[in-house]
C-alpha cells in the first residue's frame, strides 16, 4: 500500500471512537480473543467482528487462529504511517531551528 | 475527527527578544533559515512559504498572520498539503505561534505547531506536547514490537 493510503486508511480507522475503544483494549492486553473483546464490552458481538477486520485491514492489527477462536494482537508498524507523518515534521522543525540558530550567529 | 496535536520545541537563546524577532519576522531573514515568503509583520497579512511540490500539493503552504505582538509573539495559521501524500507532504491546517520570554541572558524561545489531527488515542498519543519524547516512546515500543 502506498504510504500516502496507509495514513488515510490508519487515520480513518481509527477515527471511530468505539473502534479506537477496541485496538487501544487490544494494545493494553497484548493480546486477546475475540469472544473476550465481546464479554468485556456492550458493543454487540457482530459489531466487534467489523471493527476487528476493519483494524485489520487497516494493518492495525493482526490475527492468530487457535482451534476456533481467532486472537487479536496489535500489528508491529501498524502506527508508522502516523509516526512518519509527524516524524517528518519534527525533523523539519528541529533543522529549521537549528538553522534559525545559526542565522543569529553568524549576524553577532 | 480525532484530536489535534502539537510540535513544540522550547529553547533558550543567547540574544535580546528584539534580535530573534527580527530574523522571525523580517521577510529575507525568514528566507534564509525558513522558506522562501512574502511575510510581513502585520495581522491579517496573508502570505506564503514556497517549498518543493510533492505530489498534487503544489508546495505552496497558505499562511495568515493572526497575532503580531513584537517583540513577544507572533502567530500564524499554516495550510497546505494534500491528501494524496504522505508524511510531510500530507494535508494539514494549523496554526505556528512563536513566544518571546526575556530571561536572564537572553531569551527563552518556545514555538509550537499546532493542529496535527490524531485519532483521539489517548494510549499512544497522551503524552504528547512537552512530553513528545515520551509519546515517541510508547508508539515506537509498538510499532518496534517483534
Amino acid at each position: 500500500m502506498p504510504a500516502a493510503v496507509q495514513l488515510t486508511s490508519v487515520l480513518k480507522t481509527l477515527a471511530d471512537p468505539t473502534r479506537r475503544a477496541v485496538f487501544e483494549r487490544i494494545a493494553r492486553e497484548g493480546e486477546v480473543a475475540a469472544t473476550g473483546l465481546v464479554q468485556g464490552s456492550k458493543v454487540s458481538q457482530p459489531a466487534v467482528s467489523q471493527h476487528l477486520r476493519a483494524l485489520r485491514d487497516a494493518g492495525l492489527v493482526v490475527e492468530r487462529r487457535e482451534g476456533r477462536h481467532i486472537h487479536y494482537r496489535v500489528a508491529p508498524k501498524g502506527l508508522g504511517p502516523l509516526v512518519d507523518w509527524l516524524g517528518h515534521y519534527q525533523t523539519f522543525w528541529a533543522e529549521r531551528f537549528a538553522n534559525l540558530e545559526r542565522l543569529l550567529k553568524e549576524s553577532e | 475527527m480525532g484530536e489535534t496535536r502539537a510540535i513544540a520545541v522550547e529553547k533558550m537563546l543567547p540574544y535580546p527578544p528584539e534580535r530573534i524577532w527580527r530574523t522571525l519576522t523580517t521577510s529575507a531573514e525568514i528566507a534564509k533559515w525558513l522558506m522562501p515568503n512574502d511575510f510581513a509583520a502585520e495581522v491579517g497579512r496573508r502570505f506564503t512559504f514556497r517549498t518543493t511540490p510533492m505530489g498534487d500539493w503544489d508546495g505552496v503552504v497558505h499562511c495568515e498572520v493572526l497575532d503580531c505582538d513584537p517583540p513577544r509573539l507572533l502567530r500564524y495559521s499554516w495550510i497546505g498539503g494534500s491528501d494524496s501524500n504522505p508524511a510531510y507532504g500530507a494535508k494539514l491546517n494549523s496554526v505556528v505561534t512563536w513566544t518571546l520570554t526575556p530571561v536572564e541572558g537572553g531569551t527563552q524561545l518556545r514555538f509550537v505547531h499546532d493542529g496535527f489531527v490524531f485519532p483521539g488515542n489517548r494510549f499512544a498519543f497522551d503524552a504528547m506536547g512537552p512530553g513528545w519524547g515520551r509519546a515517541f516512546d510508547s508508539i515506537g515500543r509498538i510499532t518496534g514490537e517483534v
